[in-house]
């Protein structure tokens, strides 16, 4: 066999484990159940928070629009049930800040908002048409970034789209959401990235799995026949095999320029889980209100589970038999890239949560740091170049500059430096650190 | 419920560097199972009393200090039986635990401890030796076995001067059936250990390979042969186990290669034409205080950036 595309440098995290996998690659998706009250907040995109078009006291129904996005990096927000608006007040979210929070009380009745309907069939939509669908269905990237689908849908004039491509890698351990989308629903995916081509102007499709789910391999690539231009690749099972560049160059061979967007090379890129969403928002009309959650780990009956956004982690975790053993972190997310959360009550699944994650002892690292031994292991791994413990070095001691110098702003969080770091230094979250204060500093200077 | 809530990643290698320096160690050991085997139960007692060294000046600094003890990581351990590879098997006994107090209290914790020390704290302890007692560092013994040919190190032989005999066979060379330090004679001892390193990702070829590739190309070009200067002296304990010292060597790719390239220029060089039969130690010595400036020199190229025209 050839050798498969990658990238350079990278982690196998969890590799004896199967990469975390088996606790739940072969559970079929199941419907979540829906709670009877659902906080949905209105920051689950990055960018400008929605402003909230209901107040207490309002009936809605179920798709109807609640928040309404503020400003060109924004997507909306729908309501995810039919019932009656509790509340409308600033709750504490899972980024620590106080977000106005929709609170809504469940009449279980479902009824669709009267003015959803299909809007027809890719082939008879023009490129705005479909944009615009975009941006009505709320569509941000499922994958975990949360980025405005219709913003990378709007590439610059003088720019040109040759090759859009899904991200199938999944490359997060433990997460297996995507995996049973492209099992379960491949044509979906794959009409969504037909869509995407249409609308980009693209000659192109391309999407990319990781070698370690084969079977979704395999009915993608069936799902693909039908469509011209459209296609799968294997790719590496690697971390972060799934980060934007790093799958762009696996695919294609090119390189995104540093500081630069995909596009600059002709290319955008996508999660399946959005162009899923995209396809059936295409047919159906409906928004990007549910989406397939992995709750995985130190629970009883890791699941994969289509839920509405809103719902509560806690009751998440309780659908999958509750937590085994005791619980010492929860992640939103993949243990790589995934934010710990601190009150799974209040924390409610949002568009971009590919995973609910429980962390027992064993699993969650609580090692302390000790002192580099300047191994270079970090380096070596950075899938972007970097020296995480130069900038590591400095950061802690607040030379931003040289972070600066040193390209902090390049990084991409992936988190392998802090993975392979024998002494347990926290390289990425000192990273992170310097980033947000080399923006201030730049902000400061204007 | 208790939840800890910390920045990404949640999930950590087992690889600590407790595990790194237990892998050192295990690589060690076969040369010193030959040193034991070659020059007697002296060169066994010689590694005790250095490592004990070591480990207990590393342990009272740190308390003295009030700062957390770290000989747990191992690191002392392996300083120490580095120190005692780098002396002859006939010095006092009292020599190498000076030699590790040496590279541990001002050569490592005077500088910060592990990861901050500026040169190799063995290499350091065995210059501080050579300084202060250079005839007993240079007086070699008749090995303890039969076979051994000579106490001269075939390195001394090589330069002519005080040191007369017959140079031994490359075999010989090649196991360690020679004169010289405790740890070094064996070159198939040391390359075993160094095949482990290896394996286990512990080090990487490009400092060992440039380093020695440099020694082969110039001895042969100042017209001598190589195999004798590759097999004889501390390169090979050197190459793979003195340079690739983690705080003290550049972390770049590139700058490996340069470090590498660097060592073995100045190991040729004072080998064939300088005043000493031997370069390795202060070749690495002289290295180390340049690597932070090829660490700035060789800042490896950030993905997507476009190469600048020099």
């Amino acid at each position: 066999m050839a050798l498969l595309h990658t990238f350079k440098g990278g982690v196998h995290p969890l590799q004896k484990i199967h990469e975390g996998k088996r606790y739940s690659e072969h559970v079929a998706i199941k419907a979540a159940k829906v709670p009877s009250v659902l906080m949905v907040p209105m920051s689950q995109h990055i960018g400008a928070p929605c402003k909230p078009v209901v107040k207490k006291g309002d009936t809605v129904k179920m798709y109807q629009l609640i928040g309404e996005a503020a400003g060109f990096v924004s997507a909306p927000i729908h309501s995810p049930v039919s019932g009656k608006i509790k509340d409308v007040k600033k709750m504490m979210h899972m980024s620590g800040k106080e977000v106005e929070t929709i609170i809504i009380e469940n009449d279980f009745k479902d009824e669709i908002d009267e003015n959803v309907k299909p809007y027809g069939t890719i082939d008879d939509l023009t490129p705005e048409q479909l944009k615009d669908i975009s941006l009505k269905a709320g569509l941000v990237g499922m994958g975990g970034a949360t980025f405005p689908t219709h913003v990378k849908l709007s590439p610059p004039k003088d720019t040109h789209c040759d090759t859009v491509i899904l991200n199938g890698a999944e490359c997060e351990p433990f997460l297996t959401a995507d995996h049973r989308l492209m099992l379960e629903m491949p044509e979906l995916v794959v009409k969504g990235l037909y869509a995407f081509k249409k609308l980009l102007g693209a000659e192109r499709g391309i999407i990319g799995i990781e070698q370690n789910k084969m079977d979704a391999y395999e009915v993608i690539k069936k799902a693909c026949e039908p469509y011209d231009g459209i296609g799968v690749e294997l790719i590496k099972t690697k971390y972060p095999q799934g980060a934007e560049k790093q799958l762009i160059e696996a695919l294609t061979g090119r390189q995104v320029p540093s500081g630069g967007l995909p596009i600059a090379v002709g290319i955008v890129v996508s999660n399946v889980g959005t162009a899923a969403t995209f396809a059936q928002a295409i047919e159906t009309g409906k928004p990007l209100v549910e989406r397939i959650v992995t709750v995985t780990g130190a629970v009883n009956e890791p699941s994969n589970l289509l839920a509405r956004v809103g719902t509560t982690f806690q009751d998440m975790i309780d659908q999958c038999g509750g937590f085994k053993g005791e619980p010492v972190k929860i992640i939103s997310g993949g243990p790589m890239m995934g934010m710990s959360i601190f009150d799974p009550e209040i924390t409610t699944v949002g568009k971009g949560t590919s995973g609910i994650l429980v962390l027992d002892k064993q699993l969650a690292n609580t090692e302390k740091e000790t002192a580099c031994i300047r191994c270079g292991r970090c380096a070596t791994v950075c899938p972007v170049g970097l020296l995480p413990l130069t900038i590591n070095a400095f950061s802690i001691k607040g030379m931003y500059d040289k972070c600066d110098e040193y390209k902090a702003m390049d990084c991409i969080e992936c988190g392998s430096c802090s993975f392979i770091c024998p002494a347990k230094r926290n390289l990425a979250q000192s990273i992170r650190v310097a980033k947000k204060q080399i923006l201030q500093i730049r902000k400061n200077k204007k | 419920m208790n939840l800890i809530s910390t920045s990404s990643p949640h999930v950590r290698t087992n690889e600590s560097v407790k595990v790194i320096m237990m892998d050192v160690l295990i690589a060690l050991m076969p040369a010193l199972i030959w040193a034991v085997y070659i020059f007697g139960i002296n060169a066994l007692l010689i590694t005790v009393v250095s490592v004990l060294s070591a480990v207990i000046c590393e342990t009272a600094v740190e308390a003295f200090m009030k700062k957390p003890i770290t000989t747990g990581d191992l690191s002392a351990v392996v300083t120490g039986i580095l120190v005692a590879f780098n002396v002859s098997p006939a010095v006092p006994i009292w020599m190498p635990a000076i030699g590790s107090a040496f590279a541990i209290l001002i050569v490592k914790q005077l500088f910060g401890g592990i990861g901050q020390n500026f040169m190799n704290p063995a290499l350091g302890g065995r210059a501080f030796l050579l300084a202060s007692w250079p005839v007993a560092m240079t007086t070699w013994v008749t090995t303890g076995t039969a076979s051994a040919v000579s106490g001269a190190t075939p390195l001394a032989i090589m330069k002519g001067g005080e040191a007369v005999g017959q140079l031994p066979s490359v075999w010989n060379m090649f196991i360690g059936n020679i004169g010289g330090c405790i740890g070094e004679v064996s070159a198939l001892a040391l390359l075993i250990g160094a095949a482990y390193l290896l394996y286990r990702g512990v080090i990487t070829w490009r400092i060992p390979v440039s380093f020695i590739g440099t020694v082969v190309v110039l001895t042969l070009a100042f017209g001598q042969n190589p195999l004798n200067h590759i097999f004889a002296g501390g390169l090979m304990l050197g190459a793979f186990f003195m340079a690739t010292d983690y705080s003290s060597s550049p972390i770049t790719a590139k700058g490996q290669i340069i470090f590498g390239i660097g060592c073995g220029l100045l190991t040729a060089v004072i080998r064939v034409f300088g005043g000493y039969p031997e370069g390795v130690s202060y070749s690495i010595l002289l290295m180390n205080v340049a690597a932070p400036l090829i660490d700035k020199f060789t800042k490896p190229r950030v993905y997507g950036e476009v190469a600048k025209s020099v």
